[in-house]
């Protein structure tokens, strides 16, 4: 190995060489795509607007004073009129200003010199044309600067304005009064940078929860071991539609009872009150806290049914529980004056409660019907003999193959209105049947498959396929769907958080001990509990610690999300720089500094306490 | 009774960790199971909880087939038999109480578990099972906070939560001093005479063997070497057992 490496090639040579000129190939063309030119940054134009706007940067609109101004428009004449110019003497008693000489040439220069001005005070002093003195038009640029003595000398050159008639050079001069003030855009900016870290903040704690499950499932070591027979894994997906649609249409149920009762506060106040106490008393008897041995038959079927109608109840609570927000939210929200918003935000909960009970109610119901029906082909495949498996096998997995490639199907069918239901009902359908029954035929009837492999992969497919979008890019998607505002940054900023953290979590999952887990399974826990009892205390302190990171992040994307119209500062911000105004840009330039390093102090002390 | 019936167990990789094992340990009894690094100690008493599914053979318990037992009926099996591990495998951050409550997973309905809810009589039981083993003023320390010997104590208390009928204990004093050691098998000897427990529990020290075990198996290579009285082995067993160039030093 050594000395081939030492003996000098011709192969060798030509190599390097060749992918030196590659590499210089792959740079000329990347200064070519990407228009490096310094000459650009030297020329004349670029420098004065560079300038510019460097010094509008440095100054942010932040504060502003509240002015005190006086005026004083004093005499001239611009070529001197035959017998002389005739000025009368000016009132001295408040600020006054003089012009010497009184007459003058165009293009000569006179002194104008104030007297009794505020002191300190500054102001244009400009050449006023025509022979009224209240003519708003001014020429010229010169700024004059009172003394503490409120007295100032400035030189003019007189335009060329030459008329028989008096004309005038007015005094502007005005001085800062009080302590300073924020200004029309320091207030705009706040209110912006308010919204960006809250929508920070709510795109982090949505994405928190949703990545912790997302997690696990995704952590190979957990899955790894979670094998099921064909019956269990055909029934299990056959559950979850007919969950759904029971679930929904329960729910419905619900809520066209709850309907007459909601309007009223007092009934809500004491079905919410009431019901939890019902409830616990309820869930207790049906679920005892011991599983020492299995009761008879006849119990557990009553404690299925008292489940069951705990479920019920537990929907008409949700129903109540919104009402009620909705209620007091109203009647509130008049009376709070300035915190409205809590009004606003009660009747913004009770909606969501509205709309996602019908989910929560779906997905449990798939969730339950699922398992149930799981447990059921488990037990079937462990019990029943090899042929009558087999025969269950070859139905269900045809029957399951069906459902998702039908339900698949008919997706295809909504998005993309094709309308020929030999591709996207009977095809599908078909086909899924008959991969089903190649899958039961080809499995032995009572062998189990990876599933958890499987679910797996296919997790860590979608999480990695989702990651590799970037959340502005995801922000466009979303302004497109819900329209513009804060509200699309939420989803956006939520989605990627859910996916980026979720692989960092079950990386962390991943690298947990594996003793103590296998302690935990060798108590006769399952598979929750072990995850609940040896997986949790591991990975809290990780957990935290890329929790902190993420919602830094977060505060950092989302003050550059409203460029593509997610809501927050990056909104003003683009606006303001499109429209020339450097010095607002510049003010919420400053605020986003000062958030961000804020909250990256904040995190890293956060950080460094939960480790 | 236990019994093992021509267990068999070969890895992924190929390798055959265990060959055709057959015996049995009568309730009540100190079994010790000795054998070199990598003779198949550890891999045979995790297969008799199915921490490993065997390849092939049987395990028979109190006449329940342990090989061939579902889900649900492997949690109703593993909640009676304990495991002691070397490295104590005890949830670092979680406390002491938390560990030892562990004990009862088997026991408790899933769903209050997770919310961390265990009925009244598993916390005083836990209670008193720390205080059997001597370390109940650590009850509310993090397990990491305690020294080893402390550590396995806890361990030993988490498998007395589950009232086994079955204590597997693998290597539990290799990582622990002489001394720390003895007080270790005391606590595994006490549960074994007091209780009625059985007891499996690979050794590396004879000496050990000779004091505490009723009786010893020996692998080599993932074969049963020998099955007999501690005081059975003599040189030539032990050259079985141990290898030709082996040197007897307990
Ligand atoms: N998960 C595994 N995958 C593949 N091979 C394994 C695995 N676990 C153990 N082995 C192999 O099986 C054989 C028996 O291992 P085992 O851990 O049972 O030995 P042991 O007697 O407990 O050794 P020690 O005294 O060092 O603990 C060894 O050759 C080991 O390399
Ligand atoms: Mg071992």
């Amino acid at each position: 190995m050594n000395d081939k490496n030492q003996k000098p090639s011709i192969w060798k040579s030509i190599r390097t060489g060749l992918i030196f000129l590659i590499v210089a190939v792959i740079l000329a063309y990347g200064f070519e795509i990407t228009k490096i030119d310094l000459e650009e940054l030297r020329s004349e134009q670029r420098q004065q607007s560079l300038i510019r706007v460097t010094r509008a940067l440095a100054q942010p609109d932040i504060f502003e004073y509240e002015k005190e101004t006086q005026t004083f428009t004093a005499p001239v004449y611009v070529t001197c009129p035959t017998g002389g110019a005739v000025i009368a003497e000016p009132d001295t008693s408040g600020p006054y200003a003089i012009v010497t000489p009184e007459c003058a040439e165009p293009g000569e220069t006179v002194t104008v010199e104030g007297f009794n001005f505020f002191p300190n005070s500054t102001g244009p002093v400009r050449f006023v044309p025509g022979n009224d003195p209240t003519n708003v038009v001014e020429l010229g640029n010169e700024t004059a600067l009172a003394d503490a003595d409120g007295h100032f000398v400035a030189t003019l050159v007189l335009p060329n304005r030459p008329s028989e008639d008096v004309q005038f050079i007015r005094a502007t001069m005005s001085r800062n009064v009080g302590a300073p003030k924020f200004t029309q855009t320091a207030h705009d900016t706040w209110e912006k940078i308010i919204e960006t870290v809250f929508l920070a903040l709510l795109a982090t704690i949505l994405g928190t929860l949703l990545a912790i499950p997302l997690s696990f499932i995704a952590a190979r070591n957990l899955m790894k071991s979670v094998r099921s027979p064909l019956a269990s894994i055909s029934l299990s997906t056959l559950g979850w539609p007919i969950g759904i649609a029971v679930g929904i249409l329960v729910v419905r149920m619900v809520a066209n009872f709850t309907e007459p009762f909601t309007s009223n506060i007092l009934v809500n106040l004491v079905s919410v009150v009431l019901i939890p106490v019902i409830l616990t008393f309820a869930i207790r008897w049906a679920l005892p806290q011991d599983d020492v041995a299995s009761p008879p038959l006849g119990l557990q079927i009553a404690r299925l049914g008292v489940l069951f109608l705990s479920a019920l109840v537990g929907f008409f609570w949700m129903y109540q529980l919104a009402g009620l927000f909705m209620n007091v939210g109203e009647s509130s929200t008049a009376l709070l004056g300035s915190f409205a918003f809590l009004g606003r935000f009660l009747i913004q909960l009770g909606d969501i409660l509205i709309v996602t009970t019908p989910v929560l109610g779906a997905l449990a119901a798939g969730g339950v019907f699922s398992n149930f029906l799981g447990r059921i082909g488990q037990r079937a495949s462990e019990k029943l003999n090899e042929g009558t498996v087999k025969t269950l096998n070859l139905i269900a997995s045809a029957a399951a193959g069906a459902t998702v490639l039908g339900l698949l199907g008919w997706l295809v069918e909504w998005l993309y209105q094709i309308g020929r239901p030999a591709y996207t009902q009977t095809g599908p359908i078909v086909v899924g049947a008959v991969l089903g029954l190649l899958l039961a035929i080809f499995t032995k009837a009572k062998d189990t498959l990876p599933t958890g492999l499987v679910i797996y992969y296919v997790t860590r497919t979608i999480l990695n396929t989702l990651r590799s979008v970037e959340a502005l890019v995801m922000a466009i998607v979303f302004v497109i769907a819900v329209g513009i505002g804060p509200f699309a940054g939420v989803m956006a900023l939520g989605l990627h958080t859910i996916v980026s953290l979720a692989k960092l979590y079950s990386e962390q999952v991943e690298s947990i001990q594996a003793g103590p887990l296998e302690a935990i399974t060798a108590t006769g826990a399952n598979r929750l509990q072990t995850i609940v009892y040896a997986v949790v205390p591991q990975i809290v302190p990780p957990y935290i610690s890329y929790t902190m990171y993420r919602w830094d992040i977060n505060v950092r994307m989302s003050t550059i999300i409203g460029f593509v119209g997610g809501g927050g500062i990056g909104f003003l911000l683009q606006q303001n720089i499109n429209l020339l105004n450097y010095r607002a840009a510049s003010a919420q330039m400053i605020a986003i500094a000062v958030v961000v390093s804020i909250m990256d102090y904040v995190s890293s002390v956060m950080r460094e306490k939960a480790v | 009774m236990l019994q093992v019936k021509n267990l068999t167990k070969i890895y992924d990789g190929g390798v055959k960790a265990l060959d055709n094992v057959t015996f049995d340990v009568p309730k009540g009894q100190f079994l010790a199971v000795i054998g070199l690094s990598g003779s198949g100690k550890s891999t045979l008493l995790r297969c008799i909880n199915r921490l490993i599914d065997p390849t092939a053979g049987q395990i028979l318990w109190d006449g329940d087939d342990i090989t061939t037992a579902t889900p649900e009926e492997m949690r109703r099996i593993r909640r009676k038999i304990g495991m002691v591990f070397q490295h104590f495998n005890l949830v670092h951050r979680s406390k002491v109480i938390t560990n030892v409550l562990a004990g009862r997973l088997g026991y408790v309905n899933p769903a209050w578990s997770l919310l961390n809810r265990f009925p009244k009589e598993d916390m005083s039981k836990a209670l008193k099972q720390l205080e059997r083993v001597g370390i109940a003023d650590k009850a509310h320390q993090r397990a990491d906070e305690l020294s080893g010997g402390q550590q396995q104590r806890v361990g030993i208390a988490r498998a007395l939560m589950q009232d086994p009928n079955m204590i597997l204990a693998d290597e539990p004093v290799a990582s622990l001093d002489p001394v720390l050691a003895h007080s270790i098998m005391k606590h595994l000897e006490e549960i074994n005479k007091n209780d009625g427990v059985t007891v499996l529990c690979s050794l590396h020290f004879l000496d050990l063997v000779h004091r505490y075990a009723d009786r010893v198996i020996a692998l080599n290579q993932g074969q049963l070497v020998f099955e007999g009285l501690p005081s059975e082995i003599d040189d030539k067993k032990f050259k079985d057992i141990y290898g030709r160039d082996a040197e007897r030093v307990g």
